[in-house]
């Protein structure tokens, strides 16, 4: 039996110093020096291969051309206009497999044009001095409710705004801005940026954000088709799937999500208490943030465990080379097994796998546990049971997600729904600005030809 | 190894690169450095008359950058030499006698007037230099004095200048050109017919480099104002490579040695000058932008190439290009050359697709089968080169002749027979064969 090491979790394991090192910007912003010369490889592409691998369609070279002529409010519009999170997603997307995996210089040379962090060039100064791109439109009369306010919301918000459009946006968290506040590692969007980019989308105009209230709680579905002309939803995922083991609720087996908001909202990421042995369970983005985090706070050993290869990880390669430079081991085809408990966790056993013929994972038989005084589930998220059950029954739903067309539109007449909540998304930001985005135009679209039948 | 020594009017220098008459050559402490790092000859800074001129304290430079910041064009309003004469001398002195080896001309700017000359020449003789270069080149503040390019824009004065000096010289006298001209045979011929052994070329272009964004005056200002400029740098070659071209296809100017001047900044550019009729070459810009170090590679560059090409020494160089060179209405009008896109070094950017299509010929495609591929359509193609300016993969696009068979785009069959405008139907002042 393993001993029972509850002492091994503590606050403070690391000095203030290197905490303050640990979750510094990840990749600093470049300089205009710097800037220039990365713009300067830019081929200015015709139908540029990184605009279409680009999920929002932001026009790459327009907006690298205008960072070489000085031209930064410039830039910065011909990126907002099609991802009003432009400035978020410079530092969040897995760019080495969106855009700059199609960039053209991969061919000779394997260096694409760093587009992510000319983004951040061009939107940074954007956001801090809140330079005002974008205006309102003239005021249509129509009202719009958005449930949740992650950047589903607040990008369908934005869009209706422009379109003169009025919208109150429903958020169940205190802070708006969805994962982005809570979720995003820490070393991604350092500096508070993700408030201050929900203040910038907000000073458009005629977006009312109601926080602390939660769909399937304070009111229904039906309430807000009442009230409003249309409805969009975008609640994001609420709770971390189980690993369907005994013992799952004992002390130190944790959800890696609740633990990285705690982080992200935390004063002093110095006082969380974090073990001496980590072992996270899972093989996607949320996997790697919690242990590259919980290593960042001081754990000594940080093992993530992964029933499948390398290369069926949600993380990308650059995502998991950053996780193992990082001091993170991540260990493959292994699937836990069994908690190893006392009082608290002591460890988990894990069962070696391998695919069988239909390539599904299966075990071998052979075991193997590894001690933890701290155990993350990262395997994947689902809707919040109180969520899911004010939707289910009114809204076509597949796997527990909704349904929705190429519009984002659900089975319900005048109700839109994107992000990680619908069926077929990707989890990541820049596809839930996307489902606003193109909801957004829908539904004016939908709104428009409303007024004009009646 | 190629044999770099080179003799220009009789002047020797251990190989063929020499500093033009700019900062660089303003005084010993800058020469000295200069030959210890290798450099051939050098052009001294212009002298004048006494009193010496003034300059101005404030900007007297600026540069067009390329992002990263490489300077591709430089401007200057400086004036010849603002140090005495007395000092000038005595420093040309004792650096010939420490590099007896190395070429040392010396650039002179006088007034007008023959006894100037008469005065002067004698006097900067003594100083054991190799040569004169009479600077009628300068287009700014010199040139209000009516001297530099006021002298060198007016073929006749600039002979009599020539003259003047070939009088009281007993050295070579090379004429340094002004390429404010629109056409640079007229004072050529006028050095020639002044007396010149030689012509140098080109000294600066008039210019202004911008405005500045800020308070919208030109850019840079003296205390709010400015004056063009002399522009230089390797923006500038191109115009420099025409006019020594010029000078060495001209029957009348043909045999002149020719010292090229003009944006040189690595050898393949002094390859450039030498094969269109230079016998050797000067440097300013490159020197004043990257110190005196890139001799290295222009002389091993330069050697490096003689031998690829099996030349044994620079002169077997000199004026290999010039027999190309020719008028438009003697090209071959029968001639035809498409692009050709080798596939496997495409790395798909598009660019080629675009430019064609906006500003040629809408010979590429950008799409075959669905799939993005670019590919050039024969039947469309003009053979203009303008895609393989624009492909950033080197040697990616070339162009092809085609030889025989149909023209895919006329229709018409590919003609052996050489066709000129002089001859060519089209042309209603054909010679009648
Ligand atoms: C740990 C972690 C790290 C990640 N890292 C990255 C990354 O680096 N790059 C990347 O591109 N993506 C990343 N993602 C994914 C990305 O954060 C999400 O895809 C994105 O935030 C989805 O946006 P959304 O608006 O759909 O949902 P969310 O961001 O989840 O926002 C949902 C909002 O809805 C509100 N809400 C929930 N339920 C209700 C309700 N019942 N009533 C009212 N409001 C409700 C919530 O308060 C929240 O504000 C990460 C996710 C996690 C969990
Ligand atoms: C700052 C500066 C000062 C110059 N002064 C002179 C001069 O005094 N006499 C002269 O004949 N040419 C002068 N020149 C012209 C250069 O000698 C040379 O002809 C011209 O710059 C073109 O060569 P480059 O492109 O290598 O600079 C000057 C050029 C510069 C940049
Ligand atoms: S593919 Fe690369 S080079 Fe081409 S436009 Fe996009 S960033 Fe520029
Ligand atoms: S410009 Fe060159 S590299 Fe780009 S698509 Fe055309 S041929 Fe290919
Ligand atoms: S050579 Fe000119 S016409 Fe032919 S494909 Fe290239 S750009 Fe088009």
């Amino acid at each position: 039996m393993p001993k029972d090491n509850n002492a091994a979790v503590c606050s403070r394991r690391l000095s203030d110093e290197e905490i303050a090192r640990n979750f510094s910007d990840m990749h600093p912003p470049l300089g205009r020096a710097e800037a220039l010369v990365e713009a300067d490889r830019c081929y200015f592409c015709f139908d540029a291969p990184c605009t279409t691998a680009c999920p929002t369609g932001i026009d790459i070279p327009g907006f690298i051309q205008k960072i070489r002529s000085d031209n930064i409010a410039g830039s910065a519009h011909t990126i907002l206009r099609e991802n009003i999170m432009g400035g978020m997603c410079a530092r969040v997307c897995p760019t080495e497999v969106l855009c700059e995996e199609a960039c053209v210089r991969h061919t000779h040379e394997d260096k694409p044009v760093n587009i992510g962090l000319l983004q951040r060039y061009a939107t940074d100064p954007v956001i801090d001095k809140n330079i005002t791109l974008f205006e309102r439109g003239p005021e249509s009369g129509k009202r719009v409710a958005i449930v949740g306010g992650g950047p589903a919301g607040l990008s369908c918000a934005h869009r209706l705004a422009m379109f003169g459009h009025t919208s109150v946006v429903f958020n169940r968290d205190e802070k708006p801005g969805g994962l982005n506040e809570y979720g995003i590692a820490a070393y991604k969007t350092v500096n508070d940026f993700a408030q201050r980019e929900v203040e910038y989308i907000l000073a458009i105009g005629g977006i009312e954000v109601r926080n602390n209230v939660s769909l399937g709680e304070d009111f229904k579905l039906s309430d807000l088709q009442g009230e409003f002309d249309a409805v969009f939803v975008g609640f994001g995922l609420g709770s971390v799937n189980d690993l369907g083991l005994a013992n799952e609720d004992v002390e130190g087996v944790l959800n890696a999500v609740d633990y990285i908001a705690e982080l992200r909202q935390a004063k002093d990421k110095g006082n969380l208490p974090v073990g001496e042995r980590i072992v996270v369970i899972g093989g996607g983005m949320t996997a790697i943030d919690i242990a590259v985090q919980t290593k960042g706070l001081g754990a000594e050993h940080v093992d993530i465990v992964y029933r499948r290869g390398p290369e069926h990880m949600g993380a990308s390669r650059y995502e998991q080379e950053f996780a193992q430079t990082s001091g993170v081991k991540i260990r493959h085809w292994a699937r836990p097994s069994k908690l190893l408990t006392g009082e608290r966790i002591a460890g988990v056993e894990f069962e070696r796998t391998t695919l069988d013929k239909d390539g599904k994972v299966t075990g071998t038989g052979e075991y193997y546990s590894l001690n933890a005084d701290m155990v993350f589930k990262a395997i994947g998220q689902s809707v919040s049971e109180e969520t899911l059950g004010a939707v289910t029954g009114t809204l076509d739903m597949q796997s527990g997600k909704i349904v929705t067309d190429d519009h984002r539109k659900t089975s319900l007449p005048g109700v839109w729904a994107g992000g990680d909540c619908v069926y077929d998304s990707d989890d990541l930001t820049v596809t839930a600005v996307q489902d606003g985005k193109i909801a957004a135009i829908a539904i004016d679209k939908y709104l428009r030809e409303e007024s004009n039948n009646g | 190894m190629a044999d770099l020594t080179s003799e220009f009017l009789g002047i020797k220098s251990p190989n063929p690169f020499w500093l033009a008459s700019a900062p660089p050559t303003d005084k010993a402490y800058n020469v000295n450095r200069a030959f210890e790092a290798g450099w051939g000859g050098a052009v001294w800074k212009t002298l004048g008359e006494d009193p010496p001129i003034v300059n101005v304290n404030g900007p007297r430079y600026s540069a067009l950058h390329s992002n990263e910041r490489r300077v591709i064009g430089f401007n200057n309003i400086e004036l010849i030499t603002d140090r005495p004469l007395g000092v000038n001398l005595d420093e040309i002195r004792q650096i010939k006698k420490d590099w007896p080896d190395r070429a040392l001309v010396v650039s002179i700017m006088l007034p007008m007037e023959e006894k100037s000359w008469a005065k002067y020449v004698p006097m900067i003789e003594d100083t054991g230099a190799d040569g004169f270069e009479l600077n009628f080149g300068c287009p700014h503040g010199m040139s209000e004095r009516g001297m530099g390019a006021a002298v060198g824009q007016v073929p006749e004065y600039l002979q009599m200048a020539t003259e003047w000096c070939k009088k009281f010289a007993s050295i070579p006298v090379i004429v340094k050109l002004t390429p404010n001209v629109t056409n640079i045979l007229p004072p050529a011929g006028a050095a020639r017919d002044g007396g010149a052994d030689a012509v140098s070329l080109i000294n600066t272009l008039n210019s202004i480099m911008r405005v500045n964004y800020d308070t919208l005056t030109m850019y840079p200002t003296t205390d709010g104002m400015g004056s063009h400029g002399g522009y230089c740098g390797q923006a500038v070659k191109p115009i420099a490579l025409h006019m020594v071209a010029e000078i060495s296809r001209h029957k009348d100017t043909a045999d002149m040695p020719i010292s090229g001047i003009g944006g040189i900044s690595d050898w393949r550019d002094a390859v450039d000058f030498l094969a269109l009729g230079a016998s050797n070459v000067q440097v300013c810009t490159a020197a004043m932008v990257y110190g005196f170090k890139i001799i290295d590679d222009l002389t091993d560059g330069l050697s490096n190439f003689l031998d690829e090409k099996g030349m044994s020494s620079v002169e077997e160089l000199v004026g290999k290009a010039v027999p190309s060179v020719t008028d438009w209405q003697y090209l071959n009008l029968n001639y035809v050359e498409k692009a050709v896109i080798d596939q496997e070094l495409c790395i798909k950017c598009g660019r080629c697709h675009i430019v064609c299509e906006d500003a040629s010929h809408q010979a590429i495609t950008s799409q075959v089968n669905g799939e993005r591929y670019f590919e050039v359509i024969d039947e469309e193609c003009i053979g203009c080169n303008l895609c393989v300016s624009v492909c950033p993969v080197d040697s990616c696009i070339t162009m092809q002749r085609v030889t025989d068979g149909i023209d895919a785009r006329t229709g018409q069959p590919i003609s052996k027979e050489v066709l000129n405008w002089t001859a060519h139907p089209n042309n209603p002042m054909r010679k009648q064969s």
